[in-house]
């Protein structure tokens, strides 16, 4: 029977009961008396010398307080960027000031040139428009390739060559790999864009800045996944505000998918300006400015080559990419294209040799960085298609060229040429699942079906992996972050036995509050009711990382377990007090203490209580109370995997791609609530097949966002989602973390785009139009175009 | 936003007074809400016509579906009688948007704005139907006049659209991937008129009726009488489509709205 309770149960999602009635608390519904509005004046050029803003007229409009410049904040920092890559030559990267409000220049559509701040967000907007802003435009630098053809204009003048990094990984492979490439037998190359994504979370991002002149403590709430993140940045790089007199706190956030991880200008200013004014400030995206303002993700053209032998054995893998950062560096952006992304370019193979090679290229455009994923799904896509690819060159069938390749299941740890060790996995088995989920074995009488209505259908299958549970610091400390990547939680114990957990995890749409309570009820023996979850406030939890990186239970979870164990060592000395026993020989079981080989008991809420009336208590052994911290930092990424099939039907005549199925094979590991890790899957189903078929970022030469509103950018919709088949009963536990788990939040997005791209790529091959590939978005304009290609 | 003057009218004729200098009408605003809130337009005032009960009403007569201004798309798509008597245009108003923009969008509306990609147009031209407007009746031949230009006159308002029940039609919509509006949309009838193939989405001159295609069927009403994709000369062309994916599209959505006919 299905358990009702603990882990591995399929409770019911808790938030959900505000969510769905408007009862949730997100960072718009917070209003502080005597609040002011902001508005930011953006730039309408991509790029241009920024020779004055005249404020004065603007100043006198009715309702504004003040207005901001560029000019009030040449004495505070850039938006820090929190990760540091050297170039194959030993430099370090290009990292240019990222001003508050624009400065000297700016650099793209929607760079912030002026903030006012008023009584009313319209009397803002008002004045913003009396604002003269006097602009010398200059060539915008849009297209990457251009970027760095050498007679592009420079969008920083510390990078004149427009490139930010030239980064080589492994470096002392790149002749090896090159020998490889040249002998070998077969060699598959690609050339292929991994398109520009916004993330587009249902909440626009919002930012409260308020000041409290009598504790001199500043107070930022924000749409942000994690808050402890901005106060460390904001505090320490940005605005000179020691942690103890800096507050952030995160309430609901109405999903992030990467993009409210990083520090926003429009944060700071907020902060800041409440401090300068002594009143609450108040900043609301519209979606509108959310296009020209958030993160956004991808934007890689790369060329991959596969060199194999006769028998389809991958020999090496050489890849030149170009990433686009935008005309800033946001918060993770250099780490997404190089250690996010050619650390997984192994996939789940045994190719001996890779080398990649990154080029992060500035251009006039809104920063990037990650996006649910974050450099795997880039490193996915490639790989999973050059693969294709090459099984049709070769005439080998594509699920059969995976299979020999795998990393065997006998082989883990497995030591992959380009650093990280996978510490288990079992790729065979998914493969194995996909192919009965799917029913490829019936696929060939689906597609007669389909012919006989005219339409071409194709079957796409693939493999991926990924690594998160982000990330052991010592490691990536070496590798140039600039941060450690551990996680906090602090486990309470009230007197009358009700448990808060007090986690740096940060839930935005995840299901924290239901799934860490399952751990606790698990390992404590009580209901979930008893367990309430603390996150998103820097005051109120403990110093934590945040959520991305599919890190909140394998790092968050590990070291609220960490915390729970102490807990519960503690209570069995107390225990074994109240029973008169010794410690060794007490056990906890079910919620329940006993002593071995006698009938005494004392039940877990009994021992709570002691803990805060110790009037029977060994005070001279152990302290009060019932109350412990632990920090954890994991020895080792999770490598969630698997392997996933796309079934398409492709219209010949109008280019349109229905997906009819899509089936999920994942090995997360342990699964704590199972009906919440299959959410997690068709959410990141629905942005990987959004990305393969939809989503696009165009902008024009100019620099203009053409993409800006939903009118033009293609979000995917539920009717567009075929119904799911989805797995996850391949289980290789983690064997570095005490849940045994890997994450599940990226793997969808990251496995699902080259299963979708493969499919219709198959339809059109097997239907006699020879096609190589073609770019996402998959298109029906696309795909036509393709066809008619193809046919003349 | 800015800030402008409101006022709900009862009739036709209140209507039509309080239009004065840059007051604009409102109806489901679903096209003119948006302009207003990226502060692309600046009415000194807003006369909202659906309060007015004599363009809210839907009726069938004589051969005639006639529409009221201000019916909604959710209502002309829900309505017996639409159904009833030309199925095409009750489907057509059921794919326009959402549930949220079918129940405040309304026909005078889409009439009077004249997108490109929008729906109705097509089906006034594809069935030869009249535009009622404060200022007299102008057929669909003469009203559309090119992206976002009608005959419309200045201070004027659209009162309704009458339909001539065809022998039967139907509306193939191609949809534009982000948007969902039109790509290219054709609307195909045969009735008392003739044939009639009207087309939105495709061309940078707005809607349009497609002659070659309308004389083809008319000696032979069947999808391989339609001919091959006009010259994409004069076609749009963006993100979504060239001017040859258009022309491409013309011929495969009329074949297909010939076919459903
Ligand atoms: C998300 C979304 C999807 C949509 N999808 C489609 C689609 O697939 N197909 C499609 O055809 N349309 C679509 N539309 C447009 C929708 O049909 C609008 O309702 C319609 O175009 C305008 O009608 P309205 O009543 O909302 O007009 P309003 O927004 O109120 O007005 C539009 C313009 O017409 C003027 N006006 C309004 N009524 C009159 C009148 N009676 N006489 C004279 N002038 C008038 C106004 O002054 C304004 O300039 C979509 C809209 C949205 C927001």
């Amino acid at each position: 029977m299905a358990k009702d309770s603990g882990i591995g149960a399929s409770i019911k999602r808790r938030e959900d009961v505000r969510f769905l009635t408007g009862a949730g608390n997100y960072t718009d519904d917070i209003s502080i008396p005597g609040q002011l509005y902001c508005f930011f004046l953006r730039s309408t050029v991509a790029h241009g010398k920024l020779n004055g803003v005249d404020t004065a007229a603007a100043a006198k409009m009715p309702g504004v307080v003040r207005i901001f410049t560029g000019k009030d904040f040449e004495a505070v920092g850039g938006l820090p960027c929190g990760w540091l890559i050297t170039s194959r030559d030993g430099t370090p990267m290009k990292e240019p000031k990222h001003p508050i409000l624009a400065s000297g220049k700016v650099r793209h559509v929607g760079d912030p040139i002026a903030a006012v701040v008023a009584r009313s967000l319209a009397e803002a907007r008002d004045a913003a428009e009396a604002i003269e802003v006097d602009i010398e435009e200059l060539p915008a630098v849009i297209d990457m390739k251009a970027a760095v053809s050498g007679s592009a204009a420079s969008v920083h003048d510390e990078a004149p060559d427009n490139i930010c990094y030239d980064w080589g990984f492994v470096e002392e492979n790149r002749d090896a790999v090159d020998a490889a490439i040249k002998g070998a037998h077969h060699v598959t190359t690609l050339d292929l864009t991994n398109q520009r994504l916004v993330a587009n979370p249902m909440e626009p991002r919002v930012a409260v800045g308020d000041y409290n002149r009598a504790s001199g403590e500043s107070t930022l709430y924000t749409t942000s996944q994690n808050p402890h993140v901005i106060r460390l940045l904001m505090g320490a790089f940005v605005l000179g505000i020691p942690e103890h007199k800096l507050r952030v706190v995160a309430p609901d956030v109405g999903g992030g998918f990467g993009s409210k991880i990083f520090h926003y200008a429009e944060e700071a200013f907020c902060t800041f300006a409440a401090k300068a004014i002594g009143k609450p400030v108040k900043w609301t995206s519209d979606r509108s400015e959310a296009f020209l303002s958030d993160a956004q993700g991808r934007d890689h053209v790369t060329k991959i080559e596969l060199a194999l032998d006769q028998n389809g054995k991958f020999l090496a893998i050489r890849t030149n990419t170009l990433a686009n950062m935008g005309a800033y560096l946001s918060t993770f952006s250099t780490s997404v294209p190089t250690w996010l992304h050619g650390t997984l370019m192994a996939g789940n193979y045994t190719t001996p040799l890779i080398y990649c090679n990154v080029k992060a290229v500035f251009t006039n455009t809104v920063p990037v960085d990650a996006y649910r994923g974050a450099g795997r799904p880039e490193a996915t896509f490639q790989l999973e298609r050059v693969i294709d690819k090459a099984a049709r060159e070769m005439g080998i069938d594509p699920i059969e060229l995976r299979r020999r390749n795998f990393v065997p299941a006998d082989a883990f740890p497995y030591q992959t040429p380009v650093a990280v060790q996978y510490d288990v996995g079992n790729y065979q088995a998914t493969m194995d699942k996909i192919v009965e989920l799917a029913d490829v074995a019936g696929f060939p009488a689906r597609r007669a079906e389909s012919a006989a209505r005219g339409k071409l259908r194709g079957l796409g299958v693939n493999a991926y992996i990924e690594a998160c549970g982000i990330a052991p610091s010592q490691l990536v400390g070496q590798l140039g972050a600039r941060a450690g990547l551990y996680e906090s939680a602090t486990v309470r114990v009230n007197a009358a036995g009700g448990i808060v957990v007090m986690t740096g995890s940060h839930s935005h749409g995840q299901g924290h509050e239901t799934t860490f309570p399952q751990v606790i009820a698990e390992m404590f023996g009580v209901s979930e009711d008893m367990v309430d979850i603390v996150h998103g406030d820097s005051a109120r939890t403990p110093m934590g990382m945040g959520t991305y990186g599919s890190r909140s239970i394998a790092v968050g979870g590990s070291a609220m377990v960490r915390a729970a164990e102490k807990i519960i060592s503690k209570a069995k000395k107390i225990a074994s007090h109240l029973m008169e026993a010794s410690a060794e020989d007490v056990e906890f079981k079910n919620g329940v203490f006993s002593v071995a080989g006698t009938d005494k008991t004392i039940d877990f809420a009994s021992v709570a209580l002691a803990a805060y009336v110790p009037h029977n208590y060994p005070l001279d052994q152990i302290e009060p109370g019932l109350e412990e911290t632990a920090f954890y930092d994991p020895s080792n990424f999770t490598y969630p995997a698997g392997a996933y099939a796309c079934e398409v039907e492709v219209d010949p005549e109008t280019g349109v791609v229905e997906v009819k199925s899509f089936a999920a094979a994942d090995d997360f590991g342990n699964v704590i609530n199972p009906m919440i890790v299959e959410g997690q899957v068709h959410g990141g189903l629905a942005q990987g097949i959004g990305q393969a078929l939809r989503e696009n970022t165009v902008y024009g030469a100019d620099g203009q966002l053409l993409t800006g509103s939903f009118m033009d950018y293609a979000m995917p919709r539920a009717d567009d989602m075929p119904m799911f088949t989805v797995d996850h009963s391949c289980q290789t536990p983690c064997s570095h973390n005490p849940l045994g788990v890997k994450g599940c939040g990226e793997a969808g997005a990251i496995g699902s785009p080259p299963a979708v791209v493969n499919a219709v790529l198959d339809a059109l091959n097997s239907g006699g139009i020879k096609v190589d590939h073609i770019d996402m978005p998959v298109s029906p304009a696309r795909v036509w175009d393709a066809i008619q290609a193809a046919q003349h | 936003m800015y800030a402008f003057d409101y006022v709900k009218a009862g009739s036709v004729s209140d209507a039509v007074a309080a239009l004065g200098d840059e007051a604009q009408p409102i109806s489901g605003g679903q096209t003119l809400i948006p302009t207003l809130k990226a502060r692309l337009a600046m009415p000194s005032k807003l006369v909202d016509l659906t309060g007015i009960a004599e363009l809210k009403s839907i009726s069938v007569s004589g051969g005639v579906v006639k529409i009221g201004g201000a019916v909604t798309h959710g209502a002309v798509a829900d309505s017996a009688d639409v159904k009833g008597a030309i199925p095409a245009l009750a489907s057509l108003a059921g794919h326009i948007g959402d549930p949220a923009v079918r129940h405040r969008g309304t026909i005078g509306g889409s009439v009077a704005n004249n997108d490109p990609s929008a729906c109705y147009p097509s089906a006034c031209l594809g069935l030869g139907a009249t535009i009622h407007t404060s200022g007299g009746d102008i057929a669909a031949d003469d009203f559309f006049q090119g992206m976002f230009a009608t005959a419309l006159g200045e201070g004027q308002i659209v009162t309704g659209v009458s339909f001539p029940v065809p022998e039967k039609a139907a509306y193939m919509k191609f949809v534009q991937p982000a948007s969902r509006f039109a790509l290219v949309g054709v609307f195909v009838s045969k009735g008392a008129g003739g044939v009639r193939v009207a087309v939105t989405g495709a061309s940078e001159s707005g809607v349009f009726r497609w002659s070659a295609a309308e004389q083809a069927l008319a000696g032979n009403f069947s999808a391989s009488a339609v001919p091959s994709a006009p010259s994409s000369d004069g076609m749009i062309g963006d993100l979504h489509g060239s001017p040859e994916y258009r022309a491409h599209l013309v011929s495969v959505m009329t074949k297909r709205a010939v076919a459903a006919c």
